[in-house]
């Protein structure tokens, strides 16, 4: 375990090295990463200037949504998406050989291969529109809600994960796989609106098969006092269960895989 | 011009059965761009308590079924492949054939049209039955409109497209300056929101620009929005938008083009 951890700090002290060498790149990224942030506000904006509570959201309530966003949107384009695009890159080259022959877990290895560090912006504009809206929501949170939003925060970045796993393990069978990341960031656009704005299908859909409400709805939820011990709790045991699936799929994919080259 | 005439036919089966070929991807592509559905789910939700400006429910559902139609159709994505080109030089081989390259890319986007047109009539028939058709207008004039913007709106959107592909060739962060067109495309086109429910300097400030005349134009047509007057008037607009793009790209593509070296053999 210790090993792994030195590990990981190695390969994120890397990753900060390698960012810091195009110094302008990551200037213009941390700003355009800003922008984005107000930019993508808009709608939002837009929709609460007509009414005042949306399905129980006031609009700073909903912003505290959207700094969740925010945040989990850089987890997942900063730390997850990067390492797994090169995988998909290692599996059309026949080069995972070089990954899988290293003497630790590969799944670890493929995963913590390169991080944005300039992705960091994303943290800090969460930051300051959760600050924002807590400030307007009036009445500070308790301590024991910070802790459960900070613990179902760690349960939705492991969600993420999972999910990106299980479309990384689906890369052994189509190789083509780009566009898979296209269609699940294009989903998870839909994450900056709280989950009970949604009825139907769409409900359910962004519940159970892609959690997008325990990525970021329960936690400002949680943060509000407006969730309930139980579904906090389910929240957890359900992020456990995606992860050991995310694991299994991970496992028997890489079963299926046969070098490309020689 | 004849010359391209003459292969224009023959392009455009090249690109169709390349289509059906990767039929799969083109499935996943079209997939990503399911923001409409998930801007309907939410915003006729809203409406039904109330009506949000001048829209109810069902006029949101016609609103956003029309949006992603009109997306499938105008739509142009050669900017990614345009880059790939450019930078790999395999632009070159383009370059070898007897016509116009940007007629090659050109026949290849639209060639996908029946493909895109295939997936977009389930869509419209769910949308006619969903709202018994309350919204699309029947006037045949607008109808007529309609078409002429939805050929206006791929006109511009190929051209502009083309522009910022051509880019790539002076700039090597091209991609970022078609993220940020793509960022005022998805606030002033009426793509996410229809631009009514907007505060009025917003409306007049994406009156003004561009990003309208790609989207919300043809589907306010369809959706009764514009009355007669109005959608020709907008209509000329969008033309003159449109053709002022093409002289533009056409200009640009002569002066850039020979900024190209293509590596290997």
């Amino acid at each position: 375990m210790a090993r792994y951890f030195r590990l990981l700090l190695v390969r994120l002290r890397v990753s900060v090295q390698l960012g810091s060498q195009y110094r302008s790149d990551f200037l213009v990224g941390g700003v355009m990463a800003l922008f984005w942030l107000s930019w993508n506000l808009v709608p939002m904006w837009v929709v609460w200037q007509k009414r005042p509570m949306i399905a129980g959201w006031s609009f700073p309530e909903a912003l505290l949504v959207a700094a969740w966003f925010t945040l989990m949107r850089g987890v997942l384009e900063g730390a997850v998406q990067p390492s797994l695009v090169a995988v998909v890159e290692h599996i059309r080259q026949g080069t995972l050989d070089f990954v899988l022959l290293k003497p630790a877990d590969a799944q670890f290895l493929v995963s913590t291969a390169k991080f944005e560090s300039w992705r960091a912006a994303d943290a800090i504009g969460a930051l300051v529109i959760g600050g924002y809206a807590l400030h307007r929501v009036a009445h500070p949170p308790a301590a024991s809600a910070i802790a459960v939003a900070l613990l179902l925060t760690l349960a939705g970045a492991a969600v993420l994960y999972a999910v990106a796993i299980v479309v990384v393990a689906a890369a052994f069978w189509v190789v083509r796989l780009d566009n898979l990341i296209y269609l699940f960031n294009s989903i998870f656009d839909a994450a900056r609106w709280p989950l009970t704005v949604f009825r139907g299908f769409w409900r359910i859909l962004f519940t159970f098969i892609i959690p997008l409400g325990l990525i970021t709805t329960y936690p400002a939820m949680a943060l509000l006092n407006k969730l309930d011990w139980p579904t906090a709790l389910r929240a957890l045991g359900g992020a456990m269960l995606f992860v050991a699936l995310a694991r299994v799929a991970w496992t028997r994919a890489l079963k299926h895989y046969t070098s490309a080259s020689s | 011009m004849s010359r391209t005439l003459k292969a224009f036919p023959t392009l455009l089966r090249i690109g169709l059965a390349e289509a059906i070929a990767y039929r799969a991807e083109f499935f996943i592509w079209m997939l990503t761009m399911t923001m409409p559905l998930i801007m309907l789910a939410l915003m006729s939700t809203l409406a039904e308590e109330a009506p949000i400006g001048n829209f109810d429910s069902p006029r949101f559902v016609s609103y956003y079924l029309a949006t992603l139609i009109v997306r499938q159709l105008a739509s142009s994505w050669m900017v990614w492949e345009m880059m790939r080109e450019i930078r790999e030089g395999t632009l070159s081989m383009r370059l070898l054939r007897p016509i116009h390259p940007l007629s090659g890319y050109a026949a290849e986007s639209l060639a996908s049209i029946p493909m895109r047109a295939l997936f977009s009539t389930p869509i419209a028939l769910i949308a006619l039955y969903a709202t018994s058709g309350r919204d699309v207008t029947r006037d045949p004039a607008l109808i007529f409109a309609f078409v002429l913007s939805v050929a206006g709106a791929w006109l511009l959107n190929f051209c502009i497209s083309s522009i910022i592909g051509t880019l790539a060739l002076y700039l090597d962060s091209s991609i970022a300056i078609w993220e940020l067109w793509l960022g005022g495309f998805m606030i002033f086109s009426g793509y996410l929101l229809p631009l009514s429910l907007f505060p009025p300097w917003f409306q007049t400030l994406a009156h003004v620009l561009p990003f309208s005349y790609l989207q919300a134009l043809p589907v306010e047509i369809i959706t009764g929005l514009h009355g007669r007057s109005g959608a020709f008037w907008e209509l000329g607009h969008q033309w003159l938008y449109a053709l002022s793009a093409l002289g533009a790209m056409l200009l640009f593509w002569q002066r850039a083009i020979k900024r190209f070296s293509a590596f290997g053999g």
